[in-house]
């Protein structure tokens, strides 16, 4: 099971140094082509442990266990695996769907909810045991199935997702036990293909695909309704072939500012969230795909689809304006920050390898070999809303 | 190199590519019709594979499984590769991709042999 790779891996990591150990520190890396992942410590900045038997991780994620031990990570082929940080092995796994995408962890940890392309729909979980507890299927108002995408968790053992073929936002509130009540928000818009929620659950933005714009949903609000920021913004220009669907997990917010990439052009959206307005487009190095925001929100760092994905630009968010661009190497896939901002770890897919940079100084502090590595994950994520 | 005169001999198509290879490449063997090879599988699995899934079964576009395909033959496949689906993410591919490579991944698709 812990193959080694070239790399040292203790067999466990509670049992590696002398005596108990914290997991605050943890994380996971997913090694997307071999369907492992990594046990990593951002403390020493080491690998841990490599996990096998994943399955098909080529689009995956995780979410982490309130008690920051466990990982479950969501695979491609619609597998649900509850990962044990501490033994370092595989505590439970099943396959509930043919073709999945992510997922999300209910406010008080019981829940697990996946969310699936095929069969569209969400199903949702007991932690613990990966038992079922409720299936939702994803038919909108016009009959039609749909895959699910932008599934997060928000306060009161809320899920919200949304309907991509329908073009509807949905939220399951499973506050009252196993059989969620549903509340549905048709013509949110055309080909919504990834949604997001603020750190404090309050706004919901799904991108739109079809049509020209993005749907805002303040779940504050008593009741809430569909709004459109951005209509528009790619009037009067020619919108690029789209190699690679920009994500929304990780957006940038700093204030009221809300910073997110645009489908089809060289450029990031900042929203201000006070008005609802659009603040700036900022013109980046190429189409991008994640914005990920430092963890104070000061600075959101950004990676690019191919052809431009071996850059990284970093955008001042008070500023707006790119500070700096730098080259970790070919295929930057993606990125996370320690829980307090002052690493980044970087996954490079085709140098197989991890860098990791020292935030302030932007200077490469280690690197990790992993291979193909994709998704990079910390415990820290446990204890933020959304995903 | 050693299939390869077996090869030459039960297809014509591969004659003719071959042909094409020697006579672009100039020498004894350059690849099928001159495309790189591992580049486009790499292509196939990793770019088409973040939207069609790495394995091809599907993610948020349809599976490019051989069965899935059936019903469109190696030439409207390469087309649509080439143009893309508009009004759907299937973006078209002629701006990065030759004609050969679009015709060589659609070939590919067909038969289920990339992986
Ligand atoms: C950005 C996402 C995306 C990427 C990247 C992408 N596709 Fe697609 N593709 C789609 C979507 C979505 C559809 C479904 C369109 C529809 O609804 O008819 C599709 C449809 C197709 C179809 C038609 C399938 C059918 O049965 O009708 C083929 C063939 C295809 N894609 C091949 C490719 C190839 C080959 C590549 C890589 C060179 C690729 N695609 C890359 C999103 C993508």
């Amino acid at each position: 099971m812990l193959a080694g790779g070239g790399l040292a891996v203790p067999a466990r990591v509670s049992r590696a140094g002398s005596g108990p150990r914290g997991t605050g520190d943890l994380g996971i890396v997913i090694e997307r082509a071999t369907g492992s992942v990594l046990v990593v410590e951002t403390t020493g900045r080491t690998v841990l442990g490599r996990i096998e038997g994943l399955g098909d991780l080529s689009h995956a994620s995780a979410v982490f266990s309130r008690d920051e031990r466990y990982a479950y990570v969501f695979g491609r082929d619609g597998g649900l695996t509850r990962l044990d940080l501490l033994e370092m092995r595989i505590d439970r796994r099943i396959v509930q769907a043919g073709n999945s995408i992510g997922g999300a962890i209910s406010d008080d940890g019981r829940l697990v909810a996946a969310s699936n392309y095929d069969p569209g729909g969400v199903k949702v979980f007991d932690a613990d045991t990966l038992v079922e507890v409720a299936a939702i299927p994803a038919i909108g108002a016009q009959g039609r199935a749909s895959k699910t995408v932008g599934l997060v968790d928000v306060t009161g053992r809320r899920f919200v997702y949304t309907l991509y073929d329908a073009g509807e936002i949905w939220i399951a509130d499973f506050s009252r036990g196993a059989t969620p009540v549903l509340t549905k928000f048709p013509d949110a818009g055309a080909l919504p293909y990834d949604a997001n929620v603020t750190g404090d659950g309050r706004h919901y933005l799904a991108g739109l695909f079809g049509e020209d714009g993005i749907t805002y949903l303040d779940l504050w609000d008593d009741a809430p309704k569909l709004r459109r920021v951005f209509q528009g913004y790619n009037a009067g220009r020619d919108k690029l072939p789209v190699y690679k669907m920009p994500h929304f997990e990780g957006w940038g917010q700093s204030g009221s500012d809300l910073v997110l990439p645009a489908a089809g052009q060289n450029e990031v959206l900042l929203l201000d969230l006070s008005t609802l307005k659009e603040k700036a487009r900022i013109a980046v190095h190429g189409q991008p795909v994640f914005c990920v925001a430092r963890p104070d929100g000061r600075e959101v760092w950004i990676n690019f689809a191919h052809p431009a994905n071996d850059t990284i630009q970093i955008l001042d968010v008070p500023k707006a304006k790119i500070v700096h661009t730098f080259q970790p190497g070919p295929a930057v896939l993606h990125l996370e920050f320690t829980p307090r901002g002052h690493e980044v770890w970087i996954s490079v897919r085709d140098a197989d390898r991890v860098d990791i940079m020292d935030v302030r100084t932007r200077a490469k502090v280690g690197e990790i070999a992993a291979r193909k590595p994709s998704g990079i994950l910390f415990t820290a994520r446990a204890h933020r809303l959304g995903s | 190199m050693q299939a390869l005169p077996t090869r030459w001999r039960t297809s014509s198509r591969w004659w003719l590519s071959a042909a094409a290879a020697v006579a672009l490449a100039g020498s004894a063997w350059a690849g099928e019709n001159a495309v790189d090879a591992a580049k486009l599988t790499a292509l196939v699995l990793q770019d088409c594979g973040s939207c069609h899934g790495m394995t091809l079964k599907g993610g948020l576009g349809k599976p490019l499984t051989a069965e899935q395909l059936e019903h469109w033959d190696s030439e409207q496949i390469a087309h649509i590769i080439l143009e893309g689906v508009p009004g759907t993410p299937m973006p078209p591919w002629k701006p990065l991709l030759s004609e050969a490579e679009a015709r060589w991944i659609a070939d590919h698709l067909k038969k289920g042999t990339l992986r």
